[in-house]
């Protein structure tokens, strides 16, 4: 999606990752296993062709970190997948977090607000969420899963306007509220909790707790939260990148640059270029915008082991 | 509307939930924060959309009731049609091709046949942890004749390639960012959804003596519908919600890119720029109600028993 705007992206905010649990009663990927009768040969065309998309995948990202060591000059005046003369990667960093008084630094801080109460709050809300669906019978409990899956198919630009209407209103806008509020729901999220829930916690533990006479809420701590780990670190690493990519949630909500995210303020330097008069400054927004997609690139490599296990824990069948 | 069942119970212990019609309001505790906060930023700014939309502001006498009237209005509007045909279209030629390469990668994948399959899986997957405003800044340069890869084509080819950021080119040019940012998305899931094909299956196929290409459409390619329906459904929205990569694209391409450009972009501008909320409102949930509607039918034709 995003489309996407994601999911989803925005939108094109989307669909899907539980990590495959460590414990006992989660999906298991079986790997390796076997496919095909006989030997495997592994195919050198088959590598080949899917080189071809790689290639394509990172050519973007290879122009992004050679752009980055370059001056203005530069950019002008060498090819885009070579380096210049002028190595500038760290004038261009230092200027880039000195730029404007710093304003780089402040929208990084806002950024890890916004991830930290944002994602960190839909993750705990999606935890609790699907703990209750997987474990409890409670009155209206389909009523709830049919409205929040049928809310996802609304998209949700269209409830932006009114989103800022009503949040105007309440006197909401311009503020890190306007951002965070909106980021705490992860229908998408709730969904793997369920899922992952539903295969991770044995109901006879849960009730060997309540005979202990541990109540809920220590049952629910004790019991439940360690079980659901690996589930948990899928769903915030989703909720991150989505409440990090995020743009135009903060577009409309927010009008003082000092609470603007990277991704709006990387928008506001490259449209700088536009206003007359305005201080041209391409080599900024192009080192601005390796900065912004280094940790998320780190916090994928490193924790892959937690997302790439099954996506589709609910789709086991056997 | 649900693609999405609740999940099955699965082997080991499938016992459905203990019932304890005693606490059965216990859920609610746990299940409370997420259905509040829900109810504030869905449900309240549906209902309030729906409101706004039957009112209008007039020039005299302040915001009156006019009942349908923005609605018939939004269906007479050639600026909504054009830009719901420009989004249809984007949707017909971008998502088939999106889903098409994720499914092919996610297949050689899943064959086992590759050198490095990890590595591929994980770069390919990249492109989605970066954010739309970095990926069109990005494309956006590239695209540039003056510092981009178009300008050192023509360049070191001697050649004068089409401008991608021109009026014809533009929407395509839109098409290859959000291919390219959601290619290792799609090919994740459905890379993922092959990983859980029962072994037995392909035991199945083994004594029965079946090629990969029967395998990949007998059992593969059944197995893995579900995931194949929940992105193609995801991509539909993206389409018609396509708002980010326009908007940024926008100071380059000023021209082919107007405000009215796809629907979103068009209530966003009304809205907005123009102080429209009320008309604006109604364009917004006509668009909600058709991306509605498609979802639907595709998730109907979709999980089709049989085929």
């Amino acid at each position: 999606m995003s489309s996407t705007s994601s999911p989803v992206t925005t939108a094109s905010q989307s669909a899907s990752v539980p990590a495959a649990g460590t414990t006992k009663s989660a999906p298991r990927l079986r790997t390796p296993r076997k496919h095909t009768p006989g030997r495997r040969k592994r195919s050198v065309l088959l590598t080949v062709l899917t080189g071809l998309i790689l290639l394509y995948t990172v050519v973007p990202l290879v122009w992004l970190v050679i752009s980055a060591t370059k001056t203005m000059d530069g950019l002008a005046n060498s090819s885009g997948l070579w380096f210049s003369n002028d190595f500038a990667l760290w004038d261009n960093i230092s200027q880039t977090f000195t730029y404007h008084d710093g304003i780089f630094v402040r929208w990084l801080l806002n950024t890890l607000l916004y991830v930290v109460l944002g994602a960190g709050g839909a993750t705990l809300l999606a935890i609790l969420g699907g703990y209750a669906l997987a474990k409890f019978n409670f009155p209206g409990k389909r009523a709830v899963f049919a409205v929040v899956i049928g809310a996802v198919a609304v998209p949700g630009t269209a409830l932006a306007v009114p989103t800022f209407l009503m949040f105007s209103k309440m006197g909401l806008t311009d503020t890190p509220w306007a951002v965070i509020i909106p980021s705490l729901v992860s229908p998408f999220g709730l969904y793997l909790m369920w899922v992952f829930a539903t295969e991770a916690i044995p109901v006879e533990l849960l009730e060997a707790a309540r005979i202990d006479g541990a109540g809920e809420v220590r049952t629910f701590f004790q019991v439940a939260m360690p079980l659901l780990a690996p589930g948990t670190v899928t769903v915030l690493l989703f909720t991150t990148v989505a409440t990090w990519n995020n743009y135009f949630l903060p577009l409309i909500m927010l009008k003082d640059p000092n609470w603007y995210p990277l991704t709006l303020g990387l928008d506001a330097w490259n449209n700088q270029a536009q206003t007359i008069g305005g201080d041209v400054i391409f080599n900024l927004v192009i080192t601005g915008s390796l900065l912004t997609i280094v940790p998320l690139i780190a916090a994928f490599l490193l924790l892959q082991r937690f997302w790439q296990s099954g996506l589709a824990a609910g789709s086991v069948k056997e | 509307m649900t693609t999405l069942q609740p999940p099955a119970a699965v082997s080991g212990h499938d016992r459905p939930p203990a019932k304890r019609d005693r606490r059965s309001w216990t859920g609610w505790g746990f299940i409370g924060p997420f259905v509040a906060v829900f109810a504030l930023v869905f449900l309240a700014p549906i209902v309030y959309s729906i409101y706004l939309s039957l009112f209008r502001d007039q020039l005299i006498g302040g915001t009156s009731f006019v009942g349908l009237d923005n609605y018939q209005q939004a269906l007479q509007d050639d600026q909504f049609w054009s830009s719901l045909t420009r989004v249809a279209l984007f949707l017909a030629v971008q998502v088939p091709i999106m889903l098409g390469i994720a499914l092919l990668i996610a297949l050689a994948l899943d064959s086992g046949r590759l050198y490095g399959t990890d590595f591929f899986r994980i770069t390919i997957f990249l492109p989605y942890a970066v954010p739309a405003v970095v990926a069109t800044l990005m494309w956006g340069f590239m695209y540039g004749t003056k510092y981009g890869l178009v300008g050192d084509i023509n360049s070191a080819f001697d050649v004068s390639l089409p401008d991608p950021l021109s009026s014809d080119l533009v929407l395509a040019s839109i098409g290859n960012i959000v291919t390219w940012e959601f290619i290792g998305y799609n090919m994740l899931i459905f890379y993922s959804a092959l990983r859980v094909i029962p072994n037995s299956l392909y035991e199945a196929a083994e004594i029965d003596g079946a090629g990969q290409f029967r395998i990949i459409s007998a059992i593969k390619l059944p197995a893995i519908r579900g995931a194949l329906v929940i992105a193609t459904i995801f991509s539909i929205i993206g389409s018609f919600q396509l708002f980010n990569e326009p908007s940024i694209l926008r100071p380059l391409a000023r021209n082919a890119i107007t405000t009215d450009f796809t629907p979103n972009y068009y209530t966003y501008s009304l809205s907005f720029n123009g102080q429209q909320h009320n008309y604006s409102a109604a364009v917004a949930i006509i668009m909600g109600l058709i991306t509605m509607v498609i979802a639907y039918v595709v998730q109907l034709r979709g999980m089709r028993k049989g085929a």
